[in-house]
């Protein structure tokens, strides 16, 4: 495990009842490197990225978080959720709350900031994902793009050491993809360290410095981008690339 | 609205219509008279006993010579105004609670924190005030204390209830479910009896817990465990997504569930919370059974009274009127509460 390591799977492994998700996951992430998680679907890349902030447990191996190992201990698992942030397919905004509330909600409980630093904080962000005039309304009321942008903000304002993105633009309009992915494209230029789960292979392109291919709970591969689409070793990698492309 | 446009679509758009709201009028008009002149305009409003009644109409004299009783029971007249100081307050001490615009709010909740205490005070008596025994208390006053007490202290115990029986923690959930199923599945009237006979029985010599409180408890617990399984349904109907944001945000389990899952289950609950409030209230003439008498007990006294005899009609309307204002109350308030939470693209400002 280098320094730069903030991310650290050891020989990680995960059952649903008997159905292995994850088998043997070694990866290590390093303060700064956007990663793309792709694969078939049912191929254990949400499940990995979940096992980070243990919305998922896993069973075998070890995991450290930014220098936390998670087990069982609820003091380590709540140190790894502040500084982790998430993004859902679902948005998963709190529909009771304006988009304001949403973003303010988690400072000001979780990191104890007064409500005025918490406002200032969210509204920074929001204008960065560029929904500031929408502020006071109620997600419903909001596009798809605009609610997932929202969440992004949300995340944002926990000021995490690293963003998990779990399918971001599945659910979303074709049309409202692109400004969702900008705003993810912006979050990377500014050296945040992220981990995507997407389909979106121009955008794997464009941002990742590593691309990681799973297929039955199983790494199968994990390059850089111009090697894996140039220069793909396995015959499954190869398979999906055919079939995606 | 009501111009003869809208008549003839709404009326009279095509035969059968016209026909149905023609027997309806009919149907109107021969039955709305006769009920007005019977509660109204031929009822006899003072009367000594029975037979001043000569008239065809209702006979409210007996409202009126058993009023007292429908409002305070037995409770003494010279302490009376006790009772109507706790009337007087109850505006104050609940609508804090259930109007978030109330003027002076902040003053007012504290008022409601008090205020049931004050209650206690008031009615049973303490330092200063002469007491008076809780078998005195009857009529609307028992209704009250024991319908809106039950329903205000049994909410939150209900939530409870239903975060516990969902725990993770197997001892807790075994709790929970245990209590709650076994309370759900016995009548009231046994609780009532269990608390009024037999818990005397299990206590030691010298406590001895007042009638009325043993009855609280036994509506209180009776309606946490009708609460809790509403509110459960509330609970598993909230999306996992909502969890996962929470949890992911770094939220704590109290945290999570007070700021963002109570919030929008006990929002989709409340039609079936007002249901089982309304149930309640209206269960407490229950007591009976145990010897206290609320509204409908003191209306079956008055009825049992030789000078008034035979006079149902006018006390079950009486008594249904008054039962049936305050479970109107509570749809009406159900449906504000609806309208004022809602969040989605149709409402206008929030």
């Amino acid at each position: 495990m280098n320094q730069d390591s903030i991310i650290y799977f050891e020989n990680v492994s995960k059952w649903f009842g008997d159905f292995q998700v994850l088998n043997n996951i070694n990866l290590e992430v390093n303060k700064g490197e956007k990663i793309v998680v792709c694969g078939p679907s049912g191929s254990g890349k949400s499940t990995m990225i979940r096992c980070i902030n243990r919305l998922e447990e896993h069973q075998e191996g070890k995991i450290i978080v930014d220098g936390t190992e998670l087990t069982g201990n609820v003091k380590n698992i709540d140190t790894v959720r502040r500084e982790v942030g998430m993004v859902f397919q679902q948005f998963n905004l709190f529909p009771h709350l304006s988009i304001l509330d949403n973003c303010t909600l988690a400072p000001i409980w979780v990191r104890k900031m007064p409500k005025a630093d918490a406002t200032e904080l969210a509204m920074r962000y929001l204008k960065r994902v560029q929904i500031e005039d929408q502020v006071h309304k109620y997600p419903n009321q909001l596009s798809g793009g605009q609610q997932q942008r929202a969440a992004i903000a949300r995340a944002l304002c926990m000021q995490p050491r690293l963003m998990l993105f779990d399918e971001p633009t599945s659910a979303l309009d074709p049309e409202m993809i692109k400004e969702v992915l900008d705003v993810m494209i912006g979050l990377a230029q500014d050296g945040m360290t992220m981990l995507v789960v997407t389909h979106e292979m121009g955008f794997a392109k464009e941002v990742a410095d590593r691309i990681v291919f799973m297929d039955e709970g199983q790494i199968v591969e994990a390059k850089a981008p111009t090697e894996f689409f140039e220069n793909p070793e396995s015959d499954r990698t190869k398979l999906f690339l055919s079939q995606i492309l | 609205m009501l111009s003869f446009n809208w008549i003839r679509q709404n009326l009279f758009s095509s035969w059968t219509n016209s026909i149905i709201t023609v027997v309806l009028i009919y149907f109107l008009a021969s039955i709305i008279p006769p009920m007005f002149d019977w509660l109204f305009f031929e009822a006899t409003w003072i009367a000594d006993d029975r037979t001043g009644c000569t008239s065809d109409g209702a006979c409210w004299a007996i409202i009126g010579a058993r009023f007292y009783q429908f409002m305070y029971g037995f409770y003494p007249t010279e302490e009376v105004w006790r009772v109507n100081l706790v009337y007087a307050l109850l505006p104050f001490g609940i609508l804090p609670l259930l109007w978030d615009k109330m003027p002076f709010r902040k003053q007012f909740l504290i008022f409601a924190i008090v205020y049931p205490f004050l209650v206690f005070f008031l009615l049973y008596g303490g330092p200063g005030l002469t007491a008076v025994a809780s078998n005195k208390w009857g009529g609307l006053l028992l209704t009250l204390f024991l319908g809106l007490g039950g329903i205000i202290i049994a909410f939150p115990l209900s939530i409870f209830l239903a975060l516990g029986r969902r725990s993770e923690m197997p001892a807790i959930s075994a709790i929970c479910v245990v209590f709650i199923e076994f309370i759900r599945g016995v009548p009231l009237i046994t609780l009532l009896f269990f608390g009024s006979m037999m818990l005397p029985l299990f206590l030691p010599e010298g406590l001895d817990i007042d009638t009325v409180l043993r009855a609280l408890v036994a509506v209180i617990i009776f309606q946490a465990a009708y609460g809790a399984e509403v509110v459960r349904g509330g609970l598993q109907a909230m999306p996992k997504g909502q969890y996962e944001a929470a949890q992911a945000l770094g939220l704590s389990y109290w945290q999570m569930n007070l700021k963002i899952i109570l919030p929008q289950a006990l929002k989709i609950t409340i039609p079936a919370l007002v249901n089982t409030a309304i149930g309640l209230f209206k269960d407490t003439s229950l007591v009976i059974v145990i010897g206290l008498l609320d509204l409908l007990g003191i209306g079956r006294a008055a009825l049992a009274d030789t000078k008034w005899m035979a006079l149902h009609v006018e006390v079950y309307v009486f008594i249904s009127v008054i039962f049936f204002i305050f479970c109107f109350g509570f749809s009406r308030y159900s449906l504000y509460l609806e309208k004022k939470l809602n969040t989605d693209n149709d409402s206008e400002n929030k």
